[in-house]
Formats: structure tokens, sequence, C-alpha cells
């Protein structure tokens, strides 16, 4: 049981690593992080810049977004993208990865509680 | 659920976290209290932690360390601030050299309280770091090795 909830998390965590590492394996993954720095720009704007369709384009955007790379912002009719600020990202990240930690402390901390009071029980 | 509600401010670098038990204050008292009690549940499976000096009064030095799966020991100590028990804590923490001494300044802040809460006890945590460096310094604390590696691979890459 506590194994299994280490597991799920260790996993978690290299499930969003390996997310981030493949949205910046793309060239025009990580061009599309540039052009969005000011997040001034929606998904069709961008995808004007390259030689692929709209389509394709929003599935760049798609997978910088699962990343936490983008966030879209409505304005009016049209969706805004913005890289997020790399402290923020990495502030997200960190805090994710605490409350990760806790959730498994306070686990742990049921799973004592529910041990009945015998003597020596190492567990 | 035993965690019930979690906030994270990601521009303070704080961590609100409520989590409920079903069992007396007292009881949730202990696995604060108790360094073998704290023992088993502090550190992750494969990195446990051991308490050497464990002194809940205020002002007083807590040291401990963490294993690693690869055998390294990875030193810590938390400054005991206020103490209430059984219902409240707060410690500064940091890292220490292999004597257990502090080595650094508070790398973050922990406020503890526990409340009686429809028939069992709901404890509030909150966790405050200085610095995002400080906060992920402290995390990689309770890290496998090859999964350090990767976030630090990571911060390169962001």
């Amino acid at each position: 049981m506590l194994t299994y909830n280490q597991m799920v998390v260790d996993e978690l965590i290299e499930a969003e690593i390996d997310r981030v590492f493949h949205a910046l394996a793309d060239a025009t993954r990580r061009d599309l992080l540039r052009r969005a720095a000011d997040g001034q720009l929606s998904v069709s704007r961008l995808a004007d810049g390259y030689d692929m369709s709209f389509a394709a384009v929003q599935k760049h955007v798609a997978v910088l977004e699962r990343a936490g790379l983008v966030t879209k912002a409505r304005n009016g009719r049209e969706q805004l993208v913005r890289t997020d600020p790399v402290a923020v990202a990495r502030a997200r990240r960190a805090l994710d990865a605490l409350e990760a930690t806790w959730r498994e402390r306070a686990d742990r901390m049921a799973d004592l509680l529910d041990t009945p009071n015998t003597q020596g029980d190492p567990r | 659920m035993t965690v019930t509600t979690i906030e994270k401010d990601t521009e303070a670098l704080t961590l609100t976290l409520t989590a409920d038990f079903a069992a007396p204050v007292e009881a949730v008292w202990e696995l604060w209290a108790d360094p073998r009690k704290l023992e088993r549940w502090w550190g992750p499976p494969g990195y446990p932690a051991t308490f050497v000096e464990h002194d809940l009064t205020p002002g007083a030095l807590v040291t401990y360390y963490m294993t690693s799966p690869e055998g390294d020991k990875h030193h810590g100590w938390w400054r005991i601030g206020t103490v209430d028990a059984p219902r409240g804590l707060t410690i500064e923490d940091g890292f220490g050299d292999a004597d257990g001494k502090p080595l650094t300044d508070k790398t973050g802040q922990l406020r503890m309280r526990l409340f009686e809460h429809e028939g069992g006890t709901r404890m509030e945590l909150f966790d405050q770091f200085p610095s995002l460096e400080q906060m992920e310094e402290m995390l990689k604390m309770g890290m496998e090795e090859g999964l350090r590696q990767a976030v630090g691979q990571m911060d390169a890459l962001l």
C-alpha cells in the first residue's frame, strides 16, 4: 500500500518530466514558445507563421499546454497563447512535488493511526 | 481521502493543507512527538528518516538524516519555534553536515496545528519557502537519484 503510493507519485512526476522533454524536443514548439512570450497572439495568428495547417499548429500548442509551458487566455472571440514565465512554471512544479510529498506523508500518518497499538510491530 | 484541502501560492511559495484523521488529537500529536513514530512517516519508503536528536521544546535543535537507496545520508535539521502540545508546532528547517550541525540558514518554515473535528482530528499545515531554489533543494532530498538528475536536467532546459 505504502509502496504503491510512492510508485504512483514517482510515476506522476516522471510522466510530467516526460511531457516537458517531449514538448521541448520539437523545433516548431520551441519557436512557438519564443513567439508566445508576450501573450499577444492567438492560435490562428501563431499558425500564420508556419507552413503547416492550423490544426497542426493547434496540436503543437496543446502539447505545450499539457506540459505546463503555455497557458491560454480568452480575449473576446480569440484565445491568446502565453508562454508561462519560467519562474511560475518552476514554482508550480515545485509546489506540485511538495503537495505529493505531504499527501504521501498524510497517508502514511493515517496508516500508522490505523495500525493496532501492538508492541514490536516494525512494519 | 486523508488530505481534504490544498492551496498553493506560486508567488508566496506557500502550501496550505488540511488532512483529517479518524484518531484523537493526542494520537496525531504523538506521530510528531515520538521520534520512532515520526520516522515511520517522514521519509518516503526506500528513503527512511532517522532522527538523531529530537526534543520538541522551543529553541531546541532536532537533527535527522534520510538514507537514499544507494546508502547516501542526507542530513537535515529543525529548529523548534513554538510548541503548544498537543495542538501545535512551528519549525524552521534546513540542511546539515555529516555531524548533523546546521550547514545552511533555514530553507523553509512549517506551521502545524491540530483540532478536534467531527469525532477525529484535523491537521492544518502551512509550509513556506524563502526562495524557489531552496524549495527545489529540499524536495530533491527525498527523491531517487534518477529523478533528481532528471529534475536537474529539466531546470537546465527551462
